[in-house]
């Protein structure tokens, strides 16, 4: 795997910022998301080994790992969609704002609807491109016109993609090419005004200039929105991220601002893999 | 030089050998053979039914030329031949004849074999006629003359042919619409008089206070239509026989006359004369006859428009049935029950039901839809009309019911399968931005299934279409009076006895009492059961086409 340093990897480095360009006043502010001593199980075999970490407001944290170290199923059990694996048992808390989301008799529904998800794979639905985008508005039981095109034009926009497809909203969202299907799910995501961004690797199908155009409006978004994201690639994390959290095997190595986790990491594993000797 | 090449020569060979047969292997070129051939057999097959069928049966309506035929015991025969074959049990090779001698009236037979030594002279006269008529089949002959009442109007010439088909095309169409006429307004009268003693009837089981009231009212309105009967049946009857005056009197290959009224004649052909276009005239006549009228002589005559209309609207209804209910069940099953072993035993469960015997499901639905079903709405809402059953016996609702359950496990499965196709993905995309599972089953995944689920319903309208033991038991008659479409209030009759082009087949090929003069009947009847099965298809398929694209995904 290509090290941070001495990558070769074309395209996206060249617009991206670097890691200490990323915004550096992340500090004091409030965390959003709280977890608190969370182990997770697929059955018999535990896959998440007392997690506690906090994201912060208006901030980006990265998850990073190697395959299988748990960082998406973390990442899914924040709006819980893990609920729909079965045999899955958590233990510990998840809180936004204090507010434990897996007490009992909370509804799923309504809190997924404060999180957006963006996922690894772009998954449009087999409608128009504005049925996509105002997908989520409908299921709410929004169905005036007026208000569902403004929500569009907004979301479509913000996720910059409004300029390519304003033109031919009525098409199917199936003839986009990758890299706006990523970013139209972006925009679905946000057109219901989340709190909350969850992206999970949300550019590992992405060529090298549709990923910098993503970072970037992940750089952007991060103005109105708390957004986490989990990603394999560490230059990603480097570049989009304030905060980052590093997981092997299921258990959180290492959390901390990204510019110390990458330039003078406390544990040895991690450096060890930030500097490429496995993963 | 040249030792070395021939000592290493064998070495070589084999090894080329061996290594051939391993490539052939590799590359599977066998198994593609085999495969290839396994579908030009199927395809030789259908090939061959289908041409064997178009050749049988779009054939028989070409008006083929009448031979008279006189033979050594003095006899003289006017027909079409029809085949040839050597004669059994003779060595010297002569040959037989079958020649379809019609004039069933007078021969008793539709069909004749003249052995081909004993033709003494044989010929095709010019003016030989075919008559195709209301009753007992086709007359071939010669026009002797036109009566009018008891008076001769025209001889058998040329122009006594032509007033004949002057008068034929216009005395035929005005008693054609004198019996439509019978039927509708007759029929109307009799609904309303049937209406009225149901409501008498009615009033009589609840025990009515105003009883005496409504006898009065009733029988009035029956005596006022009693009377209106009367004189319509007097108009008509009176109109028909004005019809029946002329008479055209044909003769026979052997002298005998036979008088026919004009109005009873379908088609006046003069096959012997004719030219290539008019052939081609007569063929579409009667192609059309047989697509759009009813039938006549048992169903071996006429058209097959009833058993069209019935076959279609029951494969409708069916549908109507069976893919929301094959829908909902295959939901259920991949979408909200546990998979576990009953949702596994479920599936083979409704996977082998494909497999049960149709005339089961016959004898399901004729005890459950007719007896059970039927039987209590007759006892609830027409119990008036009791003892006579009005949906408690088959009708084209229980038709496609039964047809329904029969063909609910190949929608099932077809559905099931749609379901389990859709990224799941797409699902979770939805259940993220919290959407309810049931929101996410009905504005996703339903959608992006639909192509698969037209799928189920393609099939499920082949099989309903042609199956045809379980509607013999649960409403589909040899010749029924009524569409189940007509006029009267409510315009769609679901208790109305239907007929069906599967069951007209097996009635008209094994049930007629002539079964030779139906042969045609059961080759063009098998086409039209096609053609309806390829249109409903094509339909679906068009449909289905609109839809994929629609879903069509990227490319990358």
């Amino acid at each position: 795997m290509d090290t941070l340093m001495t990558s070769s990897a074309p395209g996206p480095q060249a617009q991206a910022p670097t890691v200490s360009a990323a915004n550096p006043s992340v500090e004091g502010r409030p965390d959003v998301i709280t977890c608190r001593g969370v182990n997770l199980f697929y059955g018999e075999k535990q896959a998440l080994f007392d997690i506690t970490i906090g994201c912060k407001k208006n901030a980006v944290t990265a998850f990073i790992g190697p395959s299988g170290c748990g960082k998406s199923t973390l990442l899914r059990c924040l709006n819980r969609m893990n609920d729909l694996i079965d045999g899955v048992k958590i233990s510990g808390t998840i809180a936004i704002h204090g507010e434990d989301i897996y007490r009992r008799g909370t509804d799923v529904t309504e809190i997924r609807k404060r999180f957006g998800m963006v996922f690894q794979k772009s998954n449009p639905f087999p409608k128009s491109i504005f049925e996509n985008v105002v997908y989520g508005l409908r299921i709410q039981g929004e169905n005036r016109r007026g208000v569902l095109e403004e929500a569009a034009e907004r979301s479509l926009r913000n996720a910059a993609l409004w300029d390519e497809v304003k033109d031919r909203l009525g098409d199917s969202a199936l003839g986009l090419s990758g890299g706006q299907m990523q970013r139209l799910c972006i925009a679905r995501a946000i057109a219901v005004e989340p709190e909350i961004l969850l992206m999970d690797e949300p550019c590992s199908a992405l060529d090298p200039i549709a990923t910098s155009k993503v970072e970037e409006l992940i750089f952007e978004l991060k103005e109105r929105y708390t957004i986490v994201i989990v990603t394999h690639n560490m230059q990603q994390a480097a570049r989009v991220s304030d905060e980052t959290g590093f997981f092997m095997l299921g258990k959180l190595i290492e959390f901390d601002k990204t510019e110390t986790i990458f330039t003078k990491p406390r544990q040895k594993t991690t450096e060890d893999y930030i500097t490429g000797r496995f993963g | 030089m040249s030792a070395a090449v021939t000592r290493e020569a064998p070495f070589h060979a084999t090894r080329v050998r061996s290594r051939a047969r391993d490539f052939l292997f590799r590359r599977g070129e066998p198994m593609i053979w085999l495969a290839g051939a396994g579908l030009a057999v199927a395809l030789i097959l259908i090939a061959g039914l289908l041409v064997l069928v178009a050749a049988r049966g779009l054939g028989s309506f070409w008006p083929r030329p009448l031979t008279l035929v006189e033979t050594r015991d003095g006899k003289r025969w006017l027909g079409e031949i029809l085949t040839r074959e050597p004669i059994p049990d003779r060595k010297d090779g002569g040959q037989r004849i079958r020649v379809k001698i019609g004039n069933r009236d007078l021969n008793g037979l539709d069909f004749k074999w003249i052995d081909e030594p004993d033709v003494v002279t044989s010929g095709t006269p010019a003016h030989a006629l075919l008559v195709e008529r209301q009753e007992y089949g086709n007359f071939h002959g010669f026009l002797k003359e036109i009566r009018v009442g008891d008076q001769a109007v025209a001889a058998g010439d040329a122009a006594g042919l032509e007033r004949l088909r002057r008068l034929q095309s216009e005395i035929r169409p005005r008693f054609i619409a004198n019996r439509e006429v019978e039927k509708r307004d007759v029929g109307a009268i009799n609904t309303d008089l049937e209406k009225q003693r149901l409501v008498l009837r009615r009033a009589e089981l609840a025990h009515a206070p105003d009883l005496a009231h409504i006898r009065q009212t009733t029988e009035s309105r029956i005596t006022e239509l009693k009377r209106r009967y009367e004189s319509l049946r007097e108009r008509l009857e009176a109109e028909r026989k004005d019809l029946g005056a002329a008479t055209a009197v044909l003769i026979d290959a052997q002298g005998r006359t036979k008088a026919t009224p004009v109005r009873d004649i379908v088609r006046i052909v003069t096959p012997n004369g004719l030219t290539l276009f008019a052939r081609a005239r007569v063929y579409l006549a009667r192609l059309a006859e047989f697509v759009a009228d009813e039938p006549r002589e048992s169903n071996t005559e006429g058209g097959v428009f009833p058993a069209i209309f019935g076959t279609i609207l029951m494969v409708v209804l069916m549908t109507a049935v069976s893919v929301p209910f094959g829908v909902v069940a295959a939901l259920y099953l991949r979408e909200y029950a546990k998979q576990g072993r009953l949702v596994g035993i479920v599936r083979i469960a409704v996977n082998n039901l494909a497999g049960v015997p149709s005339i089961v499901f016959g004898i399901f639905g004729l005890g459950f839809f007719v007896y059970g079903i039927g039987g209590q709405v007759d006892k609830l809402f027409f119990s008036e009309a009791l003892p006579t059953p009005t949906f408690g016996t088959g009708g084209i609702l229980w038709c496609a019911m039964t047809l329904a359950i029969l063909t609910i496990p190949v929608v099932v499965v077809a559905t099931e399968e749609a379901l389990a196709a859709v990224p799941a993905g797409m699902r979770h995309a939805s259940l993220a931005l919290g959407a309810t599972k049931w929101q996410t089953t009905w504005r996703v995944v339903l959608p992006a299934a639909a192509p698969g689920i037209l799928t189920g319903l393609i099939l499920a309208m082949a099989r309903g279409t042609g199956e045809v033991a379980p509607l013999m038991i649960v409403g589909v008659v040899k010749l029924a009076p009524n569409l189940p479409v007509d006029g009267v209030f409510p315009w769609l009759h679901l208790e109305r006895k239907i007929m069906h082009l599967g069951f007209h087949l097996y009635d008209v090929g094994f049930q007629s009492p002539n079964v030779e003069a139906a042969i045609p009947m059961v080759y063009t009847t098998t086409i039209l059961l096609l053609v309806i099965v390829v249109a409903l298809n094509l339909t679906a398929i068009l449909v289905r086409n609109v839809l994929r694209k629609k879903l069509k995904s990227s490319t990358f």
